[in-house]
This record gives C-alpha cells, sequence and structure tokens, in this order.
C-alpha cells in the first residue's frame, strides 16, 4: 500500500535517516519502535508531507506522492505533541477537516458524534481543548484525525505522556479502534512493550536505519544484531566463536545451537533470554555458577548467577536460594547467534 | 518567613508607586480639578460642554477618523511583517526584527522633522520632481501628510506584539491544520490569525490610542491646517486659553480612549491583548 524507497535526510549536515526502505501492507498494524533520536518522528513527517526527504520517495497505492503537500495527501496524522486547537471548542475542531471538505452540517454532527463515541469522550463537543487532561486532548487529536476517513493514520508516541494505567488501557481503544475502522496504523514508539502488545509488524530502527523488521515474535526470538536484542526485552548477550555449524563457544564453554552459515570459528555474539536459562543441580549443567541475588517478581523469580565472570540473568518459576551452587544449561533452540555489527547503530546502547 | 516574603514584593513595588501617585494620580486628580471647576473654582459642567462646540467636535471626529486610518494602515503593513519575521530562523529574525526596531530609539520629534523636510513644498521630494521636470506635489499639511506620520512612528508598536504572538504559534499546531486539508491561506485564515487576536488587539490599542491624542505629529506635518482635538487641548494650555477647558476636553478624550479600549476588549473576552503578547 505504501513503499518508501531510498529515503534519506540530514539535518545541517547530520544524517537523520539513511537509506531507509519499507512497505506497508494495506490494514497492517506497525510500528517503528527505536530508542529517542532514531528519526522516527522525522520519517512521519516525511509521509506526511512536513518534510522533504533529500533522496528517495513515496509511493502511495503505486503512486508517487513525495511532493503532494500534507494538506493533498491521503493520510492524517496523531502529533506526539498537543496539537489541539485552543481557540475552538472539542467539536469544532473534531470537525476542521470537515468543515475544511465541505461537508454538510448533517453530516458533520453525526460523524463528531460517532468519533467522540469511539474515543470514548460522549459529551465533551461543548468543551474547550484546556479543560481536558492530557489523556483526553491525546484522544481528541485521535477522533480529529479519523473522522476524515484516512486510509492510513500516522500515531506519532500518542500514548507516551500518560501514565502507565491509562496508557495500557489506550492500548487495547487503539487496537479495537483499528479493528472498527478497518485502517492501516503507522504507529511510533519508544516503549518496546508497547510495540510487542500492538503491532503486527515492527520496524526496529537506530541510527537513522532500519535494524530488523518482522513480527513481534520473529523480533523478540530472533533478533538479527545486539542492538535489536539487546532494544527488546531482557537479555544475557555475549561475545563468543562460532567453533563451526550447531556448536558455540561462549564463556570458555561449548554450547550446542541450531544456527548454521556463520563459518568456522568466528567472533559472533549470542542473545539467550532470562527465561531460557535453566537453572540445574551442579552436576548437569554446562557450566557452573553461584546465585548471587534473588527477586520476587510476582509471576516468577529473577536471579542473578554468577558464572565464569558473567552476571546471568535468570527467570524461573523455582527459586535457588541465594549463595546456592547451580548449574546452567540452556535448550540448543534457545541459542540465539548474531553476526558482530559492523556499525555502530548495531551494537547494544552503552548506557542501558 | 511567610511575612517576609509576603512584605518584599510590596517593598520592591515602593518606588513605582511613587512614581504613579507622582506622575500619574496627582496629574489626573488636578485634571479633573480643572476639569470640572471655572475661574472662580465653582463647580461646572461648562468645560466638558466645550466639546459640544462645532470647531472641537470637529476635531475630535478627525481625530478618531484619521487615528483609524492610521491603525488599520499600520495592522496592514505590520501584519506581514510579522508574519515574515516570525517565519525565519531565530537568528535572522532578531536581527530583522532589530531593524523595524531601531527607529524607535531615535527621537520622536526628530522622525517626524526628517519627513517634515522630505514632504514640504520646497523639500527632499519636490526638489528631485523638480529636477525630473515633473509636476511638483502638495504633500505636506494634509491629512495624507499626518497620517503618514502615525503610520511610521507607531507601525513598530504594531509590529512587535503581532510578531511576538505569532512567534509563539506552535508550528506543529500549524502542521496539524496542513494535515487535516486545510491549504495554507485556510490555515492562515482558520489558525494563524485568529491565535495572533491577542496581538491584533494590543496593536491596536498601542497604535490607536497615541494616534487619536497626539498634536506633535499634526503640528509638524499638518502645519497648522489640520487640527485633532489634541491639537486644541495642547492650544487650550500652552498658549494660555484655558486650563479649564483644556482639562474638561482631556477628560471627554480620555473617556473615548477607554470607551475604545472597553470596546476592543469586547473581541478578547479572555483579556490576552493588554499586555504585549501575552498569550494564553
Ligand atoms: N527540524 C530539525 N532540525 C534539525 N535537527 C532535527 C530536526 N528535526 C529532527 N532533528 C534531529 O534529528 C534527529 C532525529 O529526530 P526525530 O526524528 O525527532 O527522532 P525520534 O522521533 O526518533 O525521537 C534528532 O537528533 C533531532 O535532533
Ligand atoms: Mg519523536
Amino acid at each position: 500500500m505504501i513503499k518508501i524507497e531510498n529515503i534519506s535526510k540530514s539535518f545541517d549536515g547530520v544524517s537523520v535517516l539513511e537509506n531507509l526502505n519499507l512497505y506497508i501492507r494495506e490494514n497492517e498494524f506497525l510500528t517503528l519502535l527505536g530508542p529517542s533520536g532514531c528519526g522516527k518522528t522525522t520519517l512521519l513527517r516525511i509521509l506526511g508531507g512536513f518534510e522533504e526527504p533529500d533522496t528517495g520517495r513515496i509511493l502511495f497505492e503505486g503512486k508517487d506522492i513525495s511532493l503532494l503537500a500534507p494538506n493533498k495527501r491521503p493520510l492524517n496524522t496523531v502529533f506526539q505533541k498537543d496539537t489541539l486547537f485552543y481557540h475552538m471548542s472539542v467539536a469544532d475542531n473534531i470537525a476542521f477537516g470537515l468543515k475544511i471538505k465541505g461537508q454538510t452540517k448533517s453530516y458533520i454532527q453525526d460523524k463528531v458524534h460517532y468519533a467522540l463515541h469511539l474515543v470514548g469522550l460522549d459529551g465533551f463537543g461543548e468543551r474547550f481543548p484546556d479543560s481536558l487532561s492530557g489523556g483526553q486532548a491525546q484522544r481528541i487529536q485521535i477522533a480529529r484525525a479519523i473522522v476524515n476517513e484516512p486510509k492510513v493514520l500516522l500515531l506519532d508516541e500518542p500514548l507516551s505522556a500518560l501514565d502507565l494505567k491509562l496508557r495500557q488501557d489506550m492500548q487495547y481503544e487503539l487496537i479495537r479502534l483499528k479493528e472498527e475502522l478497518g485502517i492501516t496504523f503507522i504507529y511510533v514508539t519508544h516503549d518496546q512493550e508497547e510495540a510487542l502488545t500492538m503491532s503486527d509488524t515492527i520496524v526496529v530502527m537506530n541510527g537513522g536505519r532500519i535494524q530488523q523488521i518482522g513480527t513481534p515474535e520473529d523480533i523478540y526470538n530472533e533478533p538479527q544484531n545486539a542492538f535489536v536484542a539487546d532494544f527488546i526485552g531482557d537479555g544475557n548477550i555475549f561475545d563468543a566463536i562460532m567453533i563451526r555449524d550447531r556448536l558455540v563457544q561462549l564463556l570458555g564453554a561449548e554450547f550446542e545451537c541450531v544456527d548454521t552459515g556463520f563459518g568456522e570459528m568466528n567472533p559472533v555474539d549470542v542473545i539467550i533470554r532470562p527465561e531460557d536459562v535453566e537453572l540445574v543441580s551442579p552436576e548437569e549443567g554446562t557450566i557452573t555458577g553461584v546465585v548471587t541475588s534473588v527477586i520476587f517478581k510476582g509471576v516468577h523469580y529473577e536471579m542473578d548467577v554468577l558464572a565464569h565472570n558473567y552476571h546471568w540473568m535468570a527467570h524461573s518459576t523455582k527459586m535457588a536460594p541465594e549463595g546456592s551452587p547451580v548449574g546452567i544449561r540452556i535448550d540448543p533452540f534457545n541459542i540465539q547467534v548474531m553476526h558482530k555489527p559492523i556499525r555502530e547503530d548495531q551494537e547494544t546502547l552503552v548506557n542501558e | 518567613m511567610n511575612r517576609i516574603r509576603r512584605q518584599r514584593p510590596a517593598l520592591l513595588a515602593g518606588p513605582y508607586l511613587l512614581w504613579s501617585v507622582a506622575f500619574t494620580l496627582i496629574p489626573l486628580v488636578l485634571i479633573f480639578w480643572f476639569g470640572m471647576t471655572d475661574a472662580d473654582n465653582h463647580f461646572t459642567w461648562s468645560n466638558l460642554a466645550a466639546i459640544g462646540n462645532s470647531d472641537n467636535l470637529k476635531a475630535l471626529a478627525l481625530a478618531l477618523l484619521l487615528a483609524a486610518i492610521a491603525t488599520v494602515l499600520c495592522l496592514l503593513l505590520a501584519y506581514p511583517i510579522a508574519l515574515i519575521l516570525a517565519g525565519l530562523k531565530s537568528g535572522k529574525s532578531a536581527l530583522i526584527a532589530m531593524l523595524f526596531i531601531l527607529p524607535m530609539w531615535m527621537n520622536f520629534l526628530l522622525r517626524t522633522i526628517a519627513w517634515q523636510n522630505l514632504l514640504e513644498h520646497n523639500g527632499v521630494i519636490n526638489t528631485i520632481l523638480k529636477a525630473l521636470h515633473l509636476p511638483e506635489l502638495i504633500l505636506i499639511n494634509t491629512p495624507g501628510a499626518v497620517i503618514l506620520g502615525m503610520v511610521y512612528n507607531f507601525l513598530p508598536f504594531m509590529i512587535l506584539p503581532l510578531y511576538t504572538v505569532i512567534s509563539k504559534i506552535d508550528r506543529e499546531v500549524v502542521m496539524a491544520a496542513r494535515d487535516l486539508g486545510a491549504n495554507s491561506w485556510q490555515t492562515f485564515a482558520r489558525i494563524t490569525l485568529p491565535l495572533s487576536k491577542p496581538g491584533i488587539i494590543s496593536g491596536i490599542t498601542m497604535v490607536f490610542v497615541p494616534a487619536l491624542t497626539t498634536f506633535v505629529i499634526t503640528d509638524l506635518l499638518g502645519g497648522g491646517k489640520i487640527q485633532l482635538i489634541g491639537n486644541t487641548i495642547e492650544q487650550e494650555f500652552i498658549q494660555g486659553s484655558s486650563w479649564h477647558v483644556g482639562s474638561g476636553l482631556s477628560i471627554v478624550l480620555m473617556v473615548f480612549v477607554i470607551a475604545s479600549m472597553a470596546l476592543i476588549a469586547k473581541y478578547d473576552p479572555q483579556g490576552t491583548g493588554t499586555v504585549i503578547g501575552g498569550q494564553r
């Protein structure tokens, strides 16, 4: 439906987006996920027509829309900031796009009513934006966009200003809204949990480049580089050596794995998720260590195991007491081998 | 602790209070005293009623008319300038804003006398016209010259509040309007213009009031041929006719100023335009 081709953008000589290529399917919930400053908003602005790319073009249903003015594009944006029109009532805000298009009064009234209902703010039409809470303002922004029946809705971190509880509620509401409207969502967030819960497809970005595109499961279970592994969920990340197909050496010990095609005696990165670290008796373990801390997390225990000079993070429903010697075993299937970063943006974030 | 905090601001306001008592309150009381009494210190309405005299009425009407025209012209000139200034990158706009504000640092009289030299019968413009063998123009001592003087002198007071308010309008709010389908003209009419209303209102106030009461501009560029209410009052005081009538007319003029501000305030229910740039 939308094809982004070779988009690059730099500000004052600093590159913000580098040669981006992306395909967005109809009716998809696609999330752009990445740390703050990685270029998500810039990409969204290029899609919306507020920023001109230095190179590349955007195709919408096969037509090049790169040169169209924002008001001519078949998409609407929900901005990161509160951009409601404070000199108009909530109803007039929502009606703005419809009035511009010259719709009839009764049509506009129905639409405004319907949109307010969709976002759960029936009866708010007569209020003014300065009487709304952050969450309500954000929902009115969404209502203001969707009354125009865009084929694609761009949402720039629409929930980032809300507190946790409201954010979770709104996540479900947005998913419901998308089902009801049957339109494509391009959603921007820096919150990996939000991305994992809501999306059909996640595009992980860092340093203005796409790191990985895939379903939430793909991204979580098979990260393609250390950055993705580190950014999505918790993980134990190792400098390792691929001895040969299906055998990897990390922390001086050899582990069986299922990955092939990384060559022989090649340096690689390995990620093992905490829930995949099996704590067994020392005799049964591939390597052995000592539990150094235990935290109860509700559903599971989070344990820190010092083994071969590395602090392993392990999640388990069974608790091994602090100070006890344990063995560590990993199912070959749960060892994810990745190529070494060839660029800075593929490396783990230093301060995380 | 609490008491100290409360007393400090009061103390700091002291000099200003002293100033306003000495230079605003006392003169005001004096004007009311003179305005409501005759030469024998008896109470009278006659000084106020002097406005009913046909010459004075004409001077007031002309002042209202010229001030209104000058204000509208200032608004029409200043708005595009403010819009351009606000759209520029911050470094550049500060520089160019300076260019517009610079004349304000020059003495008001000097600037107006400069215009007098330009417009005079054998002034700069007519000299050039003569040199080019073009017919000479009557420029000085016309209502047009007075309006020009008003616009020239008061334009910065229109630009400044407009610029302040427009540059505070969030770029993303404007983007949002474009995103919802408005073209640039619709975005201006429905978003930028209404959001800049506080600036328009304070600009109008800051131009209309001094233009309505001016006598210097009329003296220099109207050459005694254009008589505004400000000139009438000035003459009552300076040429020694009557401080009582002068004060009476001042009170009437004050009522007009207050009425026009009230009228403006009606279009600005939140009172945001009363302070320069006081947006929301
Ligand atoms: N208009 C602009 N001028 C200069 N630099 C900009 C501009 N917009 C964004 N940037 C820079 O581009 C980078 C990416 O910004 P942005 O796309 O907003 O990131 P994100 O939305 O992922 O946090 C940032 O380093 C930001 O400072
Ligand atoms: Mg952003």
